[in-house]
């Protein structure tokens, strides 16, 4: 008796499932409907039939996340695309779900399909490898070019630029503060996500936008070995404000630091916070000077128009302040007097090449100038398979492929928890 | 005091039933569900102006839409009954296996480093066979040193199993960053991407239908083996009365060690089946949380193996239908997870009017009834 009650639960489950299922059968047809009403109105413009996916880690609650979505949103309006052409999948972890998601936005018509996280290049490639009409674009990958496949592209900024310039910004204030009395030894922090180049080379750009200003100043890394964790990052900026540091940076995706560092100015200390990804006024009003930026829509924008026009899309696309994929956030209450003036200096002169973020004369590493320095190894043999960085005497990033590989430390870095 | 309270009948009692019909107890648990479909709907017009019914339809589109999805669906819930499935003879001996986390683990790591170390050089039906059994015996292990600390040194076994689970946590991010690929990513990649090696093959034309396989013939043999088997009868002898079992001649710590070692073994299959049939590569993250999902899959199943499959249906479904709102109507993960909630607090809150009945002021006890 107590079976077959089981099996009649089981049978009304079942029931009530198809019975959804028999309403749902409307709905597919429903939301294709605006699609399909507006291809016959203008069949001569080809932005109006691509469909674009975009597969993000977390939503827009999360400042990395967020940047990807209006970036996208921004170059499909420029465009002409309308936001029922785009379809994105939020809080997708880099794990199989990727994959079932790229596939499923590729059954779903879309021809060019994105992805916002490192981790998730490994699904799309192996989605590339199913469909090969449709490109897909793991956007800060690094695989595209070794993948073998046409189908698979990389696409990353100069994130460098905008981090050296953002440096600025944190040597003006120190250089106020130490002026004032306030500060006696220039000391930075830096809460890192992993100990991965892209990280590298976010804080050595930012510290050599604040030696560019302080030439003493000395920095401390901790990383939270994740890219979100909002706790972690509070935690960790706690720990370096206590050993005394007077500016936090910081590449990790919350708004921990930037709270954290608030909270501590609030009680009376000289503490500041430079962000990343958004402005981080909201949360820091008086201790966030400013954020490093990406400026996604640049990049999202040269890469649709190509697939729109049937273009080729380059394996590997990066560019910077040139074409203003990248900058810094409003400048907070708390900077330093002359900052806009340093800022614009700074990016006039990395905008016509007469400053090199990496410049060889500007850092050393062991106590000497750099004068190779590894390239690209692609298959972990740390062996340099592609050509030499240095060159013309500065460090040549982004050029070999799209996502950063400088991954020099340099003299005056300290990485407190390196494993 | 108490004869003062006694003039005064409180508006509402509370009193355990004697026992209650299984329609009856299902009729609740149906109500309980359908109102907690109310309750949500009035959550989601409140807040997003919404129709409810649009956003349930993208539920269940986002679960069963396409059939990509259905199989996608199916994958995760039969990942989540196998573990259920694993967790289910360890609590019906009320042996509290937080672990099932760790044992997944433990089993995806074995796993993962076979396939990445021998991926070349064994054909993928001896690999499988020999990754199958290493993660059963990993698993095994890491449900036994619990098991064993608490027949002979009665630990708590709730902190044992949860400790475990942080060693195996960390024993899987050791492997990930030896494994790393690219270096200095910190995740592993799709292991054997391009040759396949040690995948699970296609089964009846479908990716995932040896993983449907694998977990319902363990469903089926779990069913029987804890309603018609002496071990099973032991099983539940233990977990109703240790002294009533010992009375009867029931070696305990002999059950206790023996049912840990099949519950962590069958945990840690399903590492195996989450790596090598689903995600292809290893990360803390492997287990997903579901070796602590799968706790309320067995309980609210009451260890029937053929109900867990539809409360982890329930439980995907409503996963994948998270997912599919946030995309379709812009609503994060938090709405979904007030969505899901809700309704979790609803049927877990059935269980409370199965087990008690609420007497009114005024009305006699036997009315009540």
């Amino acid at each position: 008796m107590k079976k077959f009650l089981a099996m009649l639960l089981a049978l009304v489950m079942v029931l009530s499932l198809a019975a959804c299922g028999g309403k749902k059968t409307e709905e597919p047809a429903k939301t294709e409907e605006p699609a399909k009403t507006e291809e016959p109105a203008a069949p001569a413009d080809p932005a109006a039939e691509v469909k674009v996916g975009l597969i993000c880690v977390h939503d827009e609650n999360s400042g990395y996340d967020a940047a990807h979505i209006d970036g996208l949103k921004t170059a499909c309006a420029a465009l002409g695309i309308s936001d029922s052409q785009i379809i994105m999948k939020y809080n997708i972890p880099e794990d199989e779900t990727c994959f079932d998601m790229a596939v499923e936005l590729a059954e779903a018509g879309c021809g060019i399909v994105f992805s916002d996280s490192y981790g998730h290049q490994t699904y799309m490639q192996q989605a590339a490898s199913e469909f090969e009409d449709v490109i897909f674009v793991a956007c800060t990958g690094d695989m595209a070019a070794n993948s073998g496949l046409s189908n698979l592209k990389n696409m990353f900024p100069y994130t460098y630029e905008s981090r050296y310039v953002s440096g600025v910004v944190a040597g003006m204030k120190l250089k106020e503060l130490m002026d004032a009395g306030k500060v006696s030894d220039p000391y930075v922090g830096y809460v890192g996500a992993f100990p991965y180049a892209e990280v590298v080379c976010g804080y050595t750009a930012f510290l050599l936008g604040i030696q560019s200003i302080v030439p003493g100043a000395h920095m401390d890394v901790q990383y939270t070995n994740s890219w979100y964790d909002p706790v972690a990052e509070g935690e960790v900026a706690n720990a370096l404000m206590s050993k005394g540091c007077v500016i936090i940076g910081q590449h990790a995706d919350s708004t921990g630091a930037p709270s954290a560092v608030q909270a501590v100015k609030d009680s009376g200390k000289e503490v500041y916070s430079v962000g990343y990804n958004i402005d981080m006024l909201s949360v820091a009003p008086t201790a966030a000077l400013t954020s490093a930026q990406n400026n996604w829509s640049v990049l999202y924008k040269a890469t649709l128009e190509k697939f729109i026009a049937g273009q080729e899309i380059p394996t590997d696309f990066a560019t910077g302040v040139k074409d203003d994929a990248v900058m810094i956030s409003a400048l907070g209450e708390s900077c330093a007097a002359g900052t806009q003036e340093a800022v614009d200096a700074a990016w006039a002169s990395i905008k016509d090449g007469r400053l090199k973020v990496f410049d060889t004369s500007k850092f050393t590493v062991g106590g000497e100038t750099v004068t190779t320095a590894f390239g690209l190894d692609t298959d972990g043999d740390w062996v340099n398979d592609t050509g030499e960085c240095i060159v013309d005497g500065a460090f040549q990033e982004s050029v070999l492929r799209s996502a950063p590989y400088f991954s020099l430390r340099i003299d005056g870095i300290t990485e407190l928890n390196n494993n | 005091m108490s004869q003062v309270k006694q003039g005064k009948e409180p508006l509402l009692r509370i009193a355990k039933r004697d026992g209650i019909s299984r329609p009856k107890a299902y009729g609740i648990r149906v109500i309980a569900v359908l109102l907690s479909l109310v309750v949500s709907g009035i959550f989601i017009f409140a807040v997003t102006k919404l129709n409810p019914v649009d956003v349930y339809k993208g539920i269940y589109d986002g679960a069963f839409g396409t059939t990509r999805r259905s199989w996608v669906t199916i994958r995760d819930t039969m990942m989540l009954l196998c573990i259920g499935v694993g967790l289910a003879p360890a609590f019906k001996m009320k042996f509290w296996n937080i672990g099932a986390e760790g044992q997944v683990l433990m089993g995806g790591v074995l796993t993962a480093g076979i396939m990445r170390a021998y991926g070349a050089s064994i054909p993928t039906p001896v690999l499988l066979v020999i990754m199958a059994v290493m993660s059963i015996v990993a698993g095994c292990v890491w449900g036994v040193i619990p098991a064993v600390f608490k027949a002979y040194w009665n630990t708590n076994e709730t902190l044992f199993t949860l400790m475990m689970n942080y060693v195996a946590i960390q024993i899987t991010s050791y492997c990930v960053a030896l494994w790393e690929n690219p270096i200095g990513s910190n995740t592993v990649g799709v292991i054997n991407q391009s040759t396949k090696a040690g995948w699970f093959p296609e089964l009846f034309g479908q990716a995932y239908g040896l993983n449907v396989l694998l977990v319902l013939l363990l469903t089926v043999g779990m069913f029987l083996y804890l309603k018609y088997s002496k071990q099973g009868y032991e099983i539940t002898v233990v977990g109703d009365s240790v002294n009533t079992a010992r009375y009867a001649g029931i070696s305990v710590k002999k059950v206790t060690i023996r049912t840990m070692a099949i519950s962590g073994a069958i945990c840690g299959l399903a590492g195996f089946i989450a790596v090598s049939g689903a995600s292809h590569t290893i990360s803390t993250s492997t287990a997903g949380g579901r070796g602590f999902t799968a706790i309320i899959v067995a309980w609210l199943a009451q260890f029937n193996t053929f109900v867990m499959i539809l409360i982890s249906l329930l439980l995907v479904f409503l996963q994948k239908g998270a997912i599919q709102i946030a995309s379709q109507f812009n609503l994060n993960d938090y709405a979904s997870n007030i969505i899901t909630g809700i309704i979790l607090f609803f049927i877990l809150g059935s269980e409370f009017f199965i087990n008690y009945r609420v007497i009114l002021r005024g009305k006699k006890e036997g009315e009540a009834k």
